[in-house]
């Protein structure tokens, strides 16, 4: 899915679920209905920068013309974080999800995003951990997962990208979320062996809701509406 | 009332947080609960909205400045008390907003698939509260995508039945036509490459996408009605503006007689409808264009940078206009079909298109797009072209008209056809000479090639 459009459609998802918590709220006794959402999917090449400072323009260390050659987009992203690289291979999460009442802390949310990744690399045998001071999934060094999210009214958008069969060499055309020191990875690189997608997805989505104590009631493609 | 702004607690262990941008300036006027200005801390960007109604007196933390939880940020002023503040504003009535229907979401009414996305729709994982697993896992099995659904209708099959291989058993599309028996492996796999060919030119679209400008100076009237563009709307415009952009636009007329395409369609009318497509003088155009393509690869080309990209697949778009909009479905290797496989692809997409029901796929990869404004009467028109297409194909309404003949006064079926061009890389001389080759097969068509 192309980024424009996955940003387009996860700015929809939380100006609705703004809507419809605006309307629960009016609503005496309504039952807080809860619709959260985990969309997953993969873009072709893009790189896409955070709102801070430059975003980490600065750290794109390809010319314009070899990301124009490679057919490379930059996008504004308007999540938190610096400079990331998405593309094939990798398994984009964007969790649209309420964090009120109870789950109300940045932090927290950003560290229940590793638990999801560091439990998805361990069923796979991978022993990923957290980088004090370092968001993300690390093996080693290596970063296997970037996050990076916006909150808006306590409802998340962006999330993570997860490096399955990722072509790592197009991480050499920036410095990976502004960390110059260290190097990027995957899940295939890990373990020698192709990974079968799917099943990462299946894993993600079963740890994700495990962490953030939901049950998947319903599964499948989007619906995209014009 | 002013109302002090104060920098929020974001998470237990947060102390402070940096302000990124501010939405509003001093002097806006805001609601409560609009968003006023953008934080960030950690990896995490949030927007804060602001926690009264009036208007931004003063702004104390600047962007880029880093201030501890709990420090005033800002202060908002009653609206009637800041001086920038119009006068005909009642305290009590809310601020006056341009009627803003709820962005169409996945929920929305309209067509699937017609956006014209580089990848299979992306997998969504709702997650409801804690309920009953068992009947859940049954509801997921059941709850396929629309296509899986067709597909099993369409064949009888009980979707429940199957054994699915996706997220917690959901039955793919692969699933059901290996059930099937059909080896059918389009659309799911296989299309990471064709995603990341247009996806590259569909997310320069995107890039676009906050740049459609205001007009200046514009102020909507009391009459006036205020109504937020469709996504399919937005991407139209977003798209014609790129265009008008990128490409040196230059168009060339030719006029062309189809009286020998009249002829023989009437001839051959008879047993297409017996083979259940109705031939228009559109098949003859499109394979007149497609013929004139082969000969003239920079027409079926497009621009990289400072490279030409000759494509080697002739897939021709065809315009359909919709009640609600436009889309281009394409006619993938128009040149191996036949003007009978021309008219019954022409016929389906468009038929599709305006069911709603065209895939992703089938609106991409084009490689020279054809409209046909003559449908609505127009004599002749100026199309945009279709990014990253180099031309485009307008027809005119075919009509009957005097023209000379053999130094006397005739009565034929004339049309306007109009090639658009990106003069970067079609000079005129190239460009006519296409046009020359389209004239010249419409006007004396080769029965034997159809």
């Amino acid at each position: 899915m192309p980024y424009g459009e996955a940003l387009a459609l996860q700015r929809a998802l939380v100006e609705e679920r703004v809507h419809s918590r605006a309307e629960a709220e009016r609503t005496v006794g309504a039952p807080g209905v809860k619709n959260d959402l985990l969309l997953l999917v993969e873009h072709p090449h893009v790189l896409t920068l955070g709102v801070r400072g430059d975003g980490g323009r600065s750290h794109i260390l390809a010319s314009d013309e070899t990301l124009a050659a490679r057919r490379i987009e930059v996008f504004e992203a308007g999540r938190g974080g610096d400079i990331t690289y998405h593309g094939p291979g990798q398994v984009v999460g964007y969790p649209i999800v309420d964090l009120k009442p109870d789950r109300c802390d940045v932090h927290r949310y950003v560290r229940d995003l590793e638990e999801v990744l560091i439990r998805t690399a361990a069923d796979y045998g991978v022993d990923a951990g957290r980088v004090e001071g370092l968001t993300g999934v690390w093996v080693g060094r290596d970063k296997l997962a970037a996050i990076g999210v916006r909150i808006s009214r306590w409802i998340t958008s962006h999330g993570f990208a997860f490096n399955v069969t990722t072509d790592l060499d197009y991480f050499n055309l920036i410095v990976p979320c502004g960390i110059a020191d260290r190097g990027v990875t995957s899940l295939e690189r890990l373990l020698g062996r192709a990974v079968g997608w799917r099943d990462v997805e299946d894993r993600i989505a079963a740890h994700f809701c495990g962490v953030f104590d939901r049950t998947a009631s319903s599964i499948g493609p989007v619906e995209l509406k014009s | 009332m002013a109302t002090d702004v104060v920098m929020p607690q974001m998470g237990e262990s947060i102390a402070e947080g940096t302000i990124v941008r501010w939405i509003k300036k001093v002097g806006d006027k805001v609601d409560r609960d609009e968003p006023l200005f953008e934080i960030s801390t950690d990896k995490v960007d949030a927007e804060i909205p602001s926690p009264a109604a009036g208007v931004l007196a003063e702004i104390r933390a600047k962007e880029g400045e880093t201030v501890p939880v709990n420090s005033i940020v800002a202060v908002i002023g009653a609206a009637g008390e800041a001086k920038a503040a119009p006068a005909a504003q009642t305290p009590t009535a809310p601020a006056v907003k341009p009627v803003e229907p709820p962005e169409p979401t996945a929920q929305g009414d309209g067509a699937s698939g017609v956006r014209g996305a580089g990848q299979p729709t992306p997998s969504r994982v709702e997650l409801g509260l804690q309920s009953r697993p068992q009947q859940t896992e049954d509801a997921i099995r059941q709850r396929s995508s629309p296509l899986v659904r067709k597909i099993a209708k369409e064949h009888h099959v009980d979707i429940s039945q199957l054994h699915g291989s996706g997220i917690a058993g959901r039955v793919t599309k692969a699933d059901i036509l290996q059930f099937i028996g059909r080896e059918e492996q389009q659309g799911w796999a296989g299309s990471a490459s064709a995603a990341s060919k247009t996806g590259a030119a569909t997310a320069r679209q995107g890039a676009q996408a906050s740049s459609l400008p205001a007009a200046p100076g514009l102020e909507h009237g009391e009459h006036d009605v205020v109504e937020k563009m469709s996504v399919m709307r937005k991407r139209i415009a977003e798209h014609m503006v790129l265009s008008r952009h990128t490409s040196a636009h230059v168009h060339s007329v030719f006029e062309v007689n189809f009286a020998r395409v009249a002829q023989i369609r009437d001839a051959k009318k008879a047993e297409f409808e017996r083979a259940g497509a109705k031939l228009t003088y559109l098949s003859f155009i499109i394979k007149a264009a497609v013929d004139a393509l082969r000969s003239m690869p920079i027409v079926n080309s497009s621009v990289d940078g400072d490279s030409i990209i000759y494509h080697k697949d002739i897939n021709v778009g065809i315009a359909v206009a919709l009640d609600w909009g436009l889309i281009v479905p394409v006619i993938k290797h128009a040149d191996e079909k036949n003007l009978l496989g021309v008219t019954r692809a022409v016929a389906d997409l468009a038929s599709r298109a305006r069911s709603k029901q065209l895939k992703p796929d089938d609106v991409q990869g084009g490689t020279f797009t054809i409209t046909n404004p003559g449908v609505f009467g127009a004599l002749l028109g100026t199309p945009i072209i279709n990014q990253p297409q180099v031309a485009i194909l307008g027809v005119g309404n075919v009509e009957k008209r005097p023209v000379v003949v053999d130094d006397a006064i005739a009565i034929r079926p004339m049309a306007y056809l109009t090639l658009g061009y990106d003069h970067r890389v079609i000079d005129g001389a190239v460009a006519d000479q296409f046009m020359s080759l389209v004239k010249r097969s419409l006007e004396n068509w080769d029965p034997g090639v159809s």
